[in-house]
This record gives structure tokens, sequence and C-alpha cells, in this order.
């Protein structure tokens, strides 16, 4: 699986750690509920810790922590369920989170022009998207009627 | 009529190509069907019971004579000779080949036409009132709101997969012909006490297996802020709208779940944020430069002229016509309700027929209604009886407009996978029924509307009378519903008592005309009688001789 970080392929410095399993050495991911249990011990680790949001859980449920965190991952538990593409927008408007937003798990080609508008700039891949594939859906549609986190122009701006 | 300036001519461009790639990519195999459905629904490809169907906008309802004669064009080259008008301005073909379909699109897009939104769960190609620039009583004409408002959700980024489709309506007019209350949001135009002109916000509506009217969340939104609240209240519904159950997914779960209070408590924290932002606000400029687009047509000075009377002409003009805000000028409906015919069907002929009369007779403008009709908005009264001969010729002259014969009903079982039971053969058996004109205008304001599920594409909650085919063990049942109303005296009709079969829905159908006939008070229709009486009369008359009934 691909790791592409702000436009090219990268390598992935994070181990994401499931729930029962030893934290290991280095950078990790761990669930919301992961993070709310070892709070204190996993910020003391001064290694870089990323927290794993299901589309149900609200960034805002991070508080004052998102702060102190490099590294966001929302899931897409199904393409179907468009709610991370709001958690990202929050994340990165009322939340001024500055950090990494990584989307993983069932999201679809054509969702991906969708996710970098509202403030994804990591994706780990799935496996129907080649990185080529990933360039590509980024130039497909070259004008935007409204804006979003990416402060590109829209229309009605170009207009004027 | 709005034009696409050169902004918005590269967009449906370019999405018609991005099209054209996906489809290529599930040709090859490439893509899965479930991944390239959401995307085809995107784009109103819908896959149906025996080939794809095609639903294509006909944004808030308004045509010109080119894009007629292109919708025409398709319907020869690509499909069977016609379209089907919907209840969502919108036309479909039911048998387009999915490798044509890019074409279609590229072709549709020479004459600023498109497909993108009217299916998937995004929001849905934006209505407005088919009377809009014509009607005596709007505050302004609806359609360049409206126009605004499917910019900004066009592709837009953030609500392209809702937990499920939202649709919204824009009105500006006392008498609400758009079905304002069963969108999941309606703009209803309003002029405030200070004589400004803002939108009033209503939010909850739908039909489908649980039917709600919609309730007002704002009284009044500045002309700046709309597209800052529309935003405000999509927030909302793709964080919380329900994403456990497809049938408790729409906005109106939401909104009824939380209530008004809370909703708009909601709504108004987004909305704040939004418009502290700025990003969103519309400004003047913009609003006048589609405002321009819509410009009235140029109207001449005409006589005051009386409306020609007797005969298949007076009887056309008593009911298919209605006063236009400009002297000597009146609005026409094109019935698209043959006495047995398919409700909303258009052949290649007809389209280009009316594509042939538009600028004559018409100021060059088409409408298609939510009633799958379609309308001649600017027709001057003295042209009526040549248009009435023209029309004859067409075969679009059906005197019936409002009258119990102009009946709504979706696909059913014969296009949709989807059905329980067949709707349009008992939408053509209740219209032979009624074929008698003396016996139409004598039952007068009547409006039967048919489902052939509970998803209710066929609003039967919202008829006077609403049928809906449910299924009994492998056979096709219709329940009867009282009392529904689409229009600014909105309500939810109640289900009458156990279905009919397939033969005795439209003696039950009769029956229970003939009882109002017998109880109407002078002046009174059916849906005021059955308001007045309630179910009971009704009841009784449905099933007094009926024999083996279901439940
Ligand atoms: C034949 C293919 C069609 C399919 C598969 C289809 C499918 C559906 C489904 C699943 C719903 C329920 C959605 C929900 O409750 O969330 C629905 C609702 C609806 N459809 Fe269709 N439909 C079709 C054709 C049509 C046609 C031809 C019309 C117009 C005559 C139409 C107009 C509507 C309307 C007005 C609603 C109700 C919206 C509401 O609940 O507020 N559909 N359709
Ligand atoms: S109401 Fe049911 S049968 Fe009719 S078109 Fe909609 S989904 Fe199909």
């Amino acid at each position: 699986m691909a790791l592409i970080k702000n436009g090219t392929v990268a390598s992935d410095p994070y181990t994401d750690v499931a729930d029962d399993a030893v934290l290991p050495a280095g950078p990790v991911i761990v669930s919301l509920q992961r993070f709310r249990a070892e709070r204190d011990g996993l910020l003391a680790r001064n290694t870089p810790v990323g927290v794993r949001l299901a589309p149900d859980q609200s960034p805002e449920a991070l508080g004052g922590d998102l702060d102190r965190l490099p590294l966001v991952v929302l899931e897409f538990a199904k393409f179907r369920d468009g709610r991370p593409l709001s958690w990202a927008r929050l994340l990165r408007t009322r939340l001024k989170f500055t950090g990494e937003i990584r989307a993983t798990g069932d999201f679809l080609y054509d969702q991906i022009a969708f996710m970098v508008r509202v403030g994804f700039d990591a994706f780990e891949l799935p496996a129907s998207v080649t990185p080529a594939l990933f360039q590509r859906a980024l130039g497909e549609m070259t004008l935007v009627y409204q804006p979003s986190t990416d402060g590109k122009k829209t229309i009605r701006e170009l207009r004027d | 009529m709005y034009r696409y300036d050169e902004f918005d001519a590269r967009f449906v461009a370019e999405r018609t190509e991005q099209f054209r790639f996906q489809v290529e990519r599930r040709l090859k195999g490439e893509l899965s069907e479930d991944q390239f459905k959401p995307f085809r629904l995107m784009n109103g490809l819908y896959l149906q019971l025996h080939a794809y169907m095609l639903r294509i906008a006909v944004p808030y309802g308004t045509l010109s004579a080119p894009q007629l004669r292109m919708l025409a064009h398709i319907a020869r080259k690509y499909d069977r000779g016609y379209g089907h008008f919907t209840t969502r301005q919108n036309l479909q073909f039911n048998w387009p080949k999915l490798k044509d379909v890019p074409d279609i699109l590229a072709e549709l897009a020479t004459v600023e036409m498109h497909a993108i939104q009217t299916s998937g769960n995004c929001v849905r190609n934006v209505t407005s009132d088919h009377f809009a620039g014509a009607d005596a009583e709007e505050v302004e004409d609806p359609r360049p709101v409206a126009e605004l408002i499917r910019q900004w959700s066009s592709l837009h980024p953030e609500f392209s997969f809702l937990g499920r489709k939202f649709k919204i309506a824009v009105t500006a007019s006392g008498h609400d012909r758009t079905a304002l209350r069963y969108h999941d949001a309606g703009v209803e135009i309003v002029k405030n006490s200070d004589g400004r002109v803002g939108y009033r916000i209503y939010v909850g509506g739908g039909m489908g297996r649980t039917p709600y009217l919609s309730y007002v969340v704002a009284e009044f939104i500045e002309k700046p802020d709309l597209l800052a609240y529309l935003e405000a209240i999509l927030r909302v519904f793709n964080e919380s709208g329900r994403r456990d159950n497809i049938y408790k997914a729409r906005i109106k779960i939401l909104a009824h779940t939380l209530g008004v209070t809370a909703m708009r408590d909601r709504i108004e924290r987004e909305f704040a944020e939004i418009k502290a932002a700025g990003t969103l606000e519309v400004p003047e400029k913009e609003c006048a430069r589609i405002e321009a687009y819509f410009a009235p047509p140029a109207f001449a000075d005409l006589p005051e002229t009386a409306l020609p009377t007797g005969g298949a002409l007076g009887d056309w003009v008593t009911s298919n016509t209605h006063p236009h805000r400009v002297r000597g000028y009146t609005i026409v409906t094109i019935s698209l309700k043959p006495i047995g015919g398919v409700p909303g069907d258009a052949s290649h002929e007809q389209l280009d027929g009316l594509a042939a009369l538009l600028d004559d007779f018409s100021l060059g403008e088409l409408r298609v209604s939510h009633e799958q009709n379609l309308v001649l908005p600017h027709v001057r009264i003295k042209d009526l009886p040549a248009l009435h001969e023209r029309l004859t010729a067409l075969g679009l002259a059906t005197p019936n407009a409002g009258l119990i014969t102009d009946l709504i009903c979706c696909p059913g079982l014969d296009y949709c996978d989807l059905a329980n039971a067949r709707s349009i053969t008992i939408a053509q058996e209740i219209s032979k029924r009624f074929a008698d004109g003396a016996r139409q205008h004598e039952i007068g304001d009547l409006k039967i509307k048919i489902s052939g599920c509970v998803n209710a594409c066929g609003h039967h909650h919202a008829g006077h009378i609403g049928i809906l085919g449910v299924d009994k063990k492998g056979v096709e049942y219709y329940q009867l519903l009282i009392g529904g109303s689409a229009a600014e005296d909105a309500s939810i009709g109640e289900i009458l008592g156990p279905g009919f079969g397939e033969h005795e829905i439209a003696d039950a159908v009769e029956r229970v005309v003939d009882a109002y006939l017998k109880l109407r008070q002078p002046g009174e229709r059916f849906l005021e009688t059955s308001r007045r009486l309630g179910l009971e009369p009704f009841r009784t008359a449905a099933y007094g001789e009926q024999r083996d009934g279901a439940d």
C-alpha cells in the first residue's frame, strides 16, 4: 500500500498500532479510545503520536490535545460514508489544525480531489488507486464553484 | 435564461471527460460495478430493471428551443424515441447504452445541459416554480437563487457523500408549486416588514417510507447569507445524520428527532462561523450578474384581452391556462397526461414540435413542472386559438391540467427494480375511467398521485388521493391514501385501510370520488371535503362493495 504525502509517494515513519498490541518504539498511530486511556504515557514518550478517528468520531473530541499531535488519521469505513470530509474541513477551519491529515480505509478514486480540497494531505492509497491514478484524479476538474479549506480561487472569483 | 460563461462551460466539459474516463475503466473491467456506482449516480446514471437510465437535469425547469431539439435528437439517436419528465424537473431516458453515455453528455453540454447530481447522495438538481417570471403573485423571480444554489452545490467537496440525497426547492410565490415542504430544505423568497427581500428557510421535509413536512428554521435570512446558511444546514446533516439505516438517513429524521430548537441551535453555531469567515458571502455583484440573465423578456404592450370560450378550445383554456402578470398574456400548461397514456412521456416528434413553436408562441421559453407537465410561460391571449391548433396536431392539447386525469405516476414495475407493483397501468386505467371532460370539470381540482413502492417517487403521500403499490406474497396490491397536499396547504395523506387488488383499485377510486360529489358543499374541493369530514365517509364508500381485499 502506497502512502502519498503532499502529492508524492513517501515512506511512512508511523506504525499503526492495534488497541491490544504492545507499543513499538518510534512514531505510532493509535485509536481515539487508546489515546484517551493512555494519554499521559503516550505524550510523555516524546515520539510523534497520531490519532486515528473512526467516521463517527468528531475531531472536536481531541480538544486541547490537538496542538500536541502531528497527525490525525481519518478512517473511511465505507466510501459512502462522507463524514471524514467534514472532519477534515473542521480540523482545518474551526480547530486550526496544521499537522498531517491522513486518509485511510475504503475511499475511491473519484473522491480524491474532494479530499484534497477539504484538507487531507496524506493518503494511504487503496488497492484500486495507483500513484499515477492519484495524480490524474487531481487534474480532472480544474475549476471549482465553492470555497473550501484549500483556498483555491472559485469560479466567482475568477470572474471578477 | 442563464447562459454559461467560459467557466461554466469548461466545468461541464471537464466533468464529461472525467465521466468518459470512468466509463472506459468500467468497460475494461478496471472498476467493479460497486466502485463505479457512486460515480455514475453523481452523474445521473441509474441501473434499472432492464437497462441503464440517464436522468438529465432541467435546472429550475427552464428549457430553450435548442435544448428541446437536443433532447429530441438524443431520444432518437440513443434511445427509443421518447423521454420521461419526472416530478423533479428532470428528464429521464430509459434505454441508453453505457458506452454511449459520455457522448450523450458531451452533446448535452453543447446546449448547456448536464446530468450532474440528478442522483446520488449529494445535493440534487435544485427545483423551482414552473411559473417563475410569469406568475402575478411572486415576490421576485426565484430562478437566480436556484442558479446560485446550483453553482454552490455542484461538486461540493464536503457534501458529495452525504448520508442520503438532499433536495432543495426554491419558491417565491404564496401559491407553492414546488412541493416545498416535502423537500430536505426549502427556500421561500419573502419580503420582510421593511420591504427587504430575503429568505425563509425550511428544513426536514421528505416523502419515502416515513413522510414528514419540513418546518421553518429561519424566518428571515438576508440575501448575502443564503449560501452560508445552506452550508451550515449541510454541515449539521453530514456530521449528525444517521448512517446506520438507509430509511432513517434523510435529514427529515434528524430534524424531527432533534426538534426545531436544537436543530436551529446546531445550524446557528455553524452559520455564525461561516459568516465570520466571510468566504461564502454572496456579493451584490454576483447576484446582479445572475439576475440579469433572468430579466423579463420583451413583453409587448397589449390591450386587455378576453380568454376564448366555447368548444374544445374553451375547455382547454379553462383548465390549462393561468393568469399572467403582464396584460394580454397568459400561462399555458401543456398536459403530458393524454387519456390512457403514460404520464410524463414525450416523444421526439413532440419535443421537436414544441421547439418549433416556442419562439412564436412563448418568447422562446418552455418550463417543466413538478407535476410531469410542460408549461409555456408567456403566451399572448390572442394567440391561444392558433396555439391550440398546433398543440392538437402534436397530441399535446389534452384539456385536463389540474383535473383528476392529470395524475402523477412513477415508472413502477415496468421499469424500476425497486418497485412492488405497476403504477403506469393503474394510472392508465384511472385516466380512462374519468376520460369524460364534463365529468372531470364537475369533479374539479383533484390530484391523484401513484407510487409503485414506499420510496414515493410518485408523491402518493401528497396526493389528494394517493395510491401506493405494495407487494403481498407476490401479488400486487394498492393502498389508498386520502387528504395529502404538496401545495402551500401541505399535508400528509392518511392510509384508508387494507389494500385493493389491481382490478379493484380504479373502482375504489371511483367510489371515493362519487362519495365526494355527494358530500361536498358548494365550491368545496376534494381536499377540503376530506379535511372537513375525515376519512370515515370515504372508507365506507371505498370498502362498501369490495369483496376480497387484503390487509
Ligand atoms: C426508475 C428509477 C428510479 C429509482 C430506482 C428511484 C429510486 C428512488 C428511491 C430509492 C427513493 C427514496 C429515497 C429516500 O427516501 O431517501 C426515491 C424517491 C423519490 N424519487 Fe425516485 N426513483 C426512480 C425514478 C423516479 C422518477 C421517474 C421520479 C419522478 C416521477 C422520481 C422522483 C422521486 C421523488 C420525488 C422521490 C421522493 C423524494 C422524497 O422522499 O422526498 N424517481 N426514488
Ligand atoms: S416509487 Fe418505488 S417503484 Fe416507483 S420509481 Fe420510485 S422506487 Fe421505483
